[in-house]
């Protein structure tokens, strides 16, 4: 269980759909959308229980997301 | 029970755009915003001239927020040597792709380093010439399948051998740091932005040359989905580049 | 005002120095040397920075560094050397960067690549081409001028003669107070918030717009031309027959044409001193009061197309020069001896029919 709570955003009408994100989230709570954004490419959803890791942030090569972590 | 989030991570605030139009997956932007961020940490941005060379990442001078001299394909050394002579209290790094920097411009790298030019010049080494849709360059590995290595791949016979500039350059006593980095895993990216920040601060304390390559992901050249590239790069590029600093004097 | 007695590369390299120029790269190569010899000495003593640079297309590309931070840059090198560096000298145009490229011929052979332009695409030098050392000194001073005042590369044609010959000169400076200042200029962005970017001839990429960029170079050629056209001319009021020539030829062709005046043909000289923009006009006029025009340079002929142009036919044009090397290959041939070009010019006097 996540110790803390985050989130992230994505900008989906940014991204391209590479699944790096996806692979590299490490609680794997990102999967690729099945339709598609303005530019034809599937983009990342965010399940449950994110922990603001910021991996997904560090692979994109979009900048799609921002990490927003806090405190309980 | 209420929670404040806080925004720990967004895009680096010198980045103009996100628009930067490289295929998905490219491994440049990822170069980009390590770059970015370090010259944010190190309040580096109004004392800063970035030389840019011919690549896909040419497409990044427009959209970041430093002061840009774009070069010609190889030259962006000698244009770096010549703005550092004359500015020497400014931070100037070069920004060269493999066919730019170890194709074209061989001798440019070389002699820099050895005249111990005070800049930081910076490789993004994917093995091909992108820009151009995928040729060979002088780092494409043996085996790898190139636009005009089509149907055998690199082959030493008839097309002889890559050249390890990092490896080559550590030899040149003007050179003062050499590291090679990645951007194909996040534990590869955290290790290249330490070694950029050591290539910077041998800069900032005025040692001498400093060089670091980074090997960046290039979906569309190497034939494979995106999300294969980082095996890809574990596969076939960290055998012949494997990450490390090769000198630190 | 000082004179100083000065061999013409070193002449040339002093200019530099003078008109603030703290960059200079250079390959040796003959008859260039003495300007980088020159300038390695002098220029730590300025706190300017020379490089003796391991190719040239190296240092044009230093010179790039240099003068798109802001600082007067120069370089010189002789025809085979600008050819290395074509590709750097068309896109400096482009960039919209100043500097100086003194190419010190070896004859008269790099007119076309000056004028006409060895690189690619469609861009200009200004070209000065200076008959003396004094000549020399003051047009790579102007050259700088024009270099900021138009953001372009400005070339100064000399050659192996101008280069090794001592005369006493003077340095005289110019009044430089109109020149903006340069913003543009790629310096760190302190105490601005825009960034500078200075793209070479495809702005897409930068995300600037292309029109924009090549409109503004298209639109300032025009009033290049309209600016910088210079020409000397003598004892055109009664001439029958004109001489045309440049560079330090040209001394050669007025000591000729002086000795004709002294045997009783009436002749004259027409001499550009800007070779782009060609003073066309000047020539022309010249065509309107004579019955030929003589071309002297040495060359195959290649000034001789710019006059062709500017006469459009109206009065013969006669080539009185050619390719003149002495055993060196630099460009000191026979064809320089005045009683040569005397024997031309009258056989152009006499063998050719009125207009």
């Amino acid at each position: 269980m996540p110790r803390q709570p985050a989130t992230v955003t994505i900008d989906v009408e940014t991204c391209k759909g590479c699944v790096l994100c996806v692979d590299v989230c490490p609680p794997r709570v990102l999967v690729m959308s099945e339709d598609v954004n303005a530019m034809g490419y599937r983009y990342p959803l965010l399940l449950d229980g994110c922990t603001g890791c910021e991996l997904c942030y560090k692979i994109c090569p979009d900048f799609c997301f921002e990490i927003y972590r806090g405190a309980a | 029970m209420t929670t404040t989030l806080k925004k720990v991570s967004a895009k680096p605030e010198l980045l103009l755009s996100t628009n930067h139009s490289l295929c998905p997956g490219c491994g440049e932007p990822l170069a980009l915003r390590t770059i970015l961020e370090l010259v944010t940490e190190l309040d580096l941005r109004d004392r800063t001239v970035c030389v840019c060379g011919i690549g896909c990442y040419t497409a990044f001078p427009g959209i970041i927020d430093v002061d840009v001299l774009q070069a010609l394909h190889g030259r962006a050394p000698s244009v770096a040597t010549g703005a550092k002579r004359v500015l020497p209290d400014r931070f100037v790094f070069t920004l060269q792709g493999d066919g730019d920097m170890v194709s074209e411009g061989l001798q440019e790298i070389i002699h820099s380093a050895a005249r111990g030019e005070k800049f930081t010049a910076v490789l993004l080494n994917n093995g091909v010439f992108g820009e151009t849709g995928g040729h060979m360059t002088t780092t494409s590995v043996l085996g790898q399948r190139t636009k005009t290595t089509m149907e055998t791949g690199r082959v030493a016979e008839q097309h002889g051998y890559p050249i390890k500039i990092a490896d080559l350059l550590a030899q040149v006593d003007g050179a003062v740091y050499v590291a090679r980095g990645a951007m194909h895993t996040p534990s590869a990216i955290a290790w290249t932005k330490r070694i950029l920040r050591e290539a910077f601060e041998v800069q900032l304390a005025g040692k001498g040359f400093s060089f670091v390559e980074i090997l960046t992901m290039c979906p569309t050249d190497w034939y494979v989905e995106p999300g294969d590239t980082p095996e890809w790069v574990e596969e076939n590029f960290t055998g012949t580049y494997p990450l490390k600093i090769l000198k630190s004097g | 005002m000082t004179k100083v007695l000065l061999e013409g590369s070193h002449a040339i390299a002093e200019a530099a120095i003078q008109a603030g120029c703290r960059f200079y790269a250079g390959y040796p190569i003959t008859p260039s040397t003495e300007i980088l010899e020159y300038m390695s000495h002098r220029m730590p003593r300025v706190g300017g920075v020379c490089m003796n640079a391991e190719s040239e297309i190296e240092a044009i590309n230093m010179v790039w560094g240099a003068a798109g931070c802001g600082v007067r840059a120069m370089i010189a090198s002789t025809g085979q050397g600008i050819s290395l560096m074509q590709e750097s000298l068309a896109e400096l145009a482009n960039a919209q960067l100043p500097c100086v490229v003194v190419n010190m011929m070896r004859g008269q052979g790099d007119y076309f690549q000056a004028t006409r332009g060895g690189g690619h695409g469609d861009y200009r030098h200004i070209v000065l081409a200076p008959s003396t050392v004094q000549e020399a000194v003051d047009l790579v001073m102007l050259a700088f001028y024009l270099a900021d005042k138009w953001r372009n590369p400005v070339d100064v044609l000399g050659d192996f003669l101008l280069g090794h010959t001592s005369e006493a000169v003077e340095f005289r400076p110019r009044d430089e107070r109109d020149l903006p200042p340069k913003t543009w200029a790629a310096t760190g962005a302190r105490g601005r918030r825009a960034h500078n970017v200075t793209p070479l001839g495809s702005p897409e990429k930068l995300n600037l717009s292309p029109g924009s960029h090549y409109g503004a170079i298209a639109a300032k050629l025009p009033r290049i031309v309209a600016a910088e056209k210079r020409c000397e001319t003598g004892l055109l009021d009664d001439a029958e027959v004109a001489v045309v020539a440049f560079g330090s030829p040209a001394r050669f062709v007025k000591y000729a044409v002086r000795v004709c005046r002294e045997e009783g043909l009436k002749v004259g000289w027409v001499r550009p001193i800007s070779l782009w923009p060609f003073p066309a006009e000047a020539v022309a006029e010249a065509a309107g009061r004579v019955r030929a025009l003589a071309v002297f340079e040495q060359n195959a002929g290649q000034m001789i197309d710019d006059v062709h142009l500017a006469v459009l036919g109206r009065v013969p044009v006669v080539p009185i020069g050619g390719i003149s090397h002495d055993h060196s290959g630099f460009g000191v041939g026979p064809a320089l001896e005045p009683a040569n070009i005397i024997a031309k010019i009258r056989g152009v006097y006499d063998g050719q029919a009125a207009a």
